[in-house]
């Protein structure tokens, strides 16, 4: 093996989409050096890069008190108004940042800007810029395998540089984890690296989870498509294979969808859509129309076969349990922002997809930017002199004898555990507890036996990590007797009010669940 | 996912080995680059705006190759045909100011859609 990279600086930042570089450019700004590693590379990785993203923002309070009302009746118990203002609030600030600095944002029919959206590619590009300009070093194609640590305290990580047949390893005096949430393998835009790596790390480390009933959203895609994006289906009407229209009532579109694509195929058409709405979707939605360019259909005029596809915690709000309000998860030294965080805070049982996750990527990513400079500042110099081990386990350093462990096989597991309605859009113990037999046995054999070295240990630590999420949110599913928001038991129909809380998972091996002991809205005053 | 890397059209920039988040394509040496890991595609299109010269194709499919072949591609005119559709030019960014996406949100707060049009297909 060629030499090992060595990188230092005051904050390691890994990741690579916003809520990355907005930890980067924050940390900077308090006058920290910041290395960057990012798996793929920043501008098209992850799930914003090849979207069109609503934001979560308000100019006035009156409309702050109006988006936290709205969310807080979604949320269904689990949101905390606190952090929600201070994300609209931060985000609200970095969007007129984002302006200020050269995002060319749109203008209204009234001449105002537009900052209610970003255009995925046009704002990671621009970010990746603000970076190389504020002077982080960006390393892409660089995919974290494991944290280091100094004693109890993160002092670092490890990975391999895919591109160049090396290892690196990073020296820091504050880790940011930004890599995202977890898609459990399913093909919607940009979730492909999102394998929840970050929370096994920290997990490795003793950090907790929460919310991870809450991974099971759904998108529509156009079948046999990867475009997972939901803004057209407001002019739609669906229907079923013999031509009927399927009657969807207020706010069930996806529990209606959800069941109907059990019975048979369900097909859609963009037909309630009139006057300058069709023009704008094709100008405004570009990447919602390739399927229909590509295929040569009219979706106005023709029918088009629809599917739902899981979006995981991407759009669900499971992740690391936040401990602060700088972000740390409870290990000195980590902090995490974006989808690797829970996101109940925000949207508790319902997805946060869209503008409130864009809004939350964006604040979160500042505050742990700056907490970890804060945190490596207090640190100094002695950062760098501390001796480190590393803290990887299952794919790198096996409990018991190594031998040869397919990664493929425990990707499509998790797939075919995972992704289907039947089994987590509609939830059953009896489903859940065969899952978890199964997800149980594959996750043994990877932390008892894989190990491997450059990208063939990524793909071990891929397959760790997303049997380690699957675990997490099967579990986290049974625990949760009840049906709340997105997680729907055909077992337990009903919302329990003692279960009104959210629910903590501490563990890789034998994960203890507990519900917190507070309703989060009479603390959150 | 990604199926056609034009020969004739592609300059050999390497700009698609940088720019994949999913590291499908590998540089060869004195060559254009080739498609080496298309499995690992997730279907972004990215690729294809970040490529200058417009030499990419990806279909939509995530999962199984359609075997498309660039001829048809040509035929249909869809090589570039997201960059346009965007606004980009030459794998630079650009249309982002353009986007109408304030009349969608407008029209689905004001003028709410009732029923299908048609009942039946």
């Amino acid at each position: 093996m060629a030499a090992i990279i060595q990188l230092q600086s005051d904050v390691l930042v890994i990741g690579g989409g916003p809520a990355a570089c907005w930890a980067s450019l924050a940390a900077r700004e308090a006058g920290c050096s910041v290395v960057l590693v990012d798996k793929g590379y920043v501008g098209t990785s992850g799930a914003t890069a090849p979207s069109n993203t609503g934001t979560w923002f308000a100019t006035t309070p009156e409309r702050r008190a109006r988006l936290i009302a709205e969310r807080e009746k979604s949320a269904e118990g689990l949101a905390d108004l606190r952090q929600m203002g201070r994300v609209i609030d931060t985000a609200t600030q970095h969007l007129h940042v984002l302006a200020e600095r050269g995002y060319r944002f749109p203008r209204d029919d009234d001449g105002e800007l537009y900052i209610a959206n970003l255009r995925g590619p046009d704002y990671m590009r621009f970010l990746r810029q603000q970076l190389v300009r504020a002077g982080v070093i960006v390393r892409d194609h660089h995919p974290a395998l494991e944290l280091l640590v100094a004693g109890e305290v993160v002092a670092g990580a490890a990975g391999v540089a895919r591109q160049l047949g090396q290892n690196w390893q990073a020296r820091a005096g504050a880790v940011v984890l930004a890599t995202g949430g977890c898609a459990f393998g399913s093909r919607i835009l940009g979730a492909t690296g999102l394998t929840g790596d970050g929370q096994l790390m920290a997990a490795e480390l003793g950090a907790s989870l929460s919310g991870m009933e809450f991974s099971n959203q759904y998108g529509i895609v156009p079948l046999h498509s990867s475009v997972n994006k939901g803004l057209p289906y407001f002019w739609a009407s669906f229907y079923r294979a013999d031509g009927s229209a399927i009657d969807i009532p207020p706010g069930q579109r996806f529990p209606v969808l959800a069941r109907e694509s059990l019975e048979g195929p369900i097909s859609a058409r963009l037909d309630r859509a009139s006057g300058a709405v069709p023009e704008a979707l094709r100008r405004g939605q570009p990447n919602c129309f390739l399927p229909f360019e590509r295929a040569g259909i009219d979706p106005f005029e023709e029918l088009f076969p629809i599917a739902l596809r899981s979006e995981g915690t991407v759009r669900g709000t499971g992740g690391l349990k936040r401990g602060d309000d700088d972000c740390g998860v409870g290990i000195p030294g980590l902090f995490a922002a974006g989808d690797t965080l829970e996101r109940q805070d925000i949207a508790g049982a319902a997805t946060g997809g869209g503008g409130p996750n864009a809004s939350w990527a964006v604040a979160t990513g500042v505050w742990s930017g700056k907490g970890a400079a804060a945190f490596a500042q207090r640190l100094g110099s002695r950062a760098a002199e501390r001796s480190v081990r590393p803290a990887g386990q299952a794919g790198l350093r096996p409990a018991a004898s190594s031998r040869a462990i397919d990664p493929a096989e425990a990707v499509a597991l998790v797939r075919e555990e995972m992704l289907p309605v039947d089994r987590h859009f509609f939830r059953s113990a009896p489903r859940l507890a065969g899952s978890l037999t199964r997800l149980d046995t594959a996750w043994e054999a990877i932390r008892d036996h894989a190990q491997g070295d450059g990208v063939a240990a990524l793909r071990l630590r891929e397959a760790a990590a997303l049997l380690a999420s699957s675990r997490w949110a099967c579990r986290a599913a049974q625990a949760r007797t009840e049906t709340r928001g997105m997680h729907r038991r055909l077992d337990a129909p009903e919302s329990q009010p003692a279960q009104a809380r959210r629910l903590t998972i501490a563990g890789i091996d034998q994960p203890v669940l507990s519900f917190d002991s507070l309703p989060l809205e009479a603390a959150a005053s | 996912m990604i199926e056609l890397l034009s020969e004739t059209r592609c300059t050999a920039c390497n700009v698609c080995v940088k720019a994949c988040p999913a590291n499908v394509f590998e540089a060869v040496p004195g060559g254009v680059p080739v498609i080496a890991r298309q499995g690992d595609c997730q279907t972004c299109f990215l690729c294809e705006i970040y490529c200058p010269v417009d030499a990419l194709y990806v279909a939509v499919d995530p999962e199984h190759v359609t075997g498309i072949t660039e001829s048809a591609v040509v035929e249909a005119g869809l090589f570039g045909s997201y960059a346009r559709a965007l606004g980009w030019k030459k794998g630079r960014e650009g249309g982002a100011d353009s986007d109408p996406t304030h009349r969608l949100r407008q029209a689905s707060l004001t003028a709410m859609p009732t029923g299908p049009r048609s009942t039946a297909p």
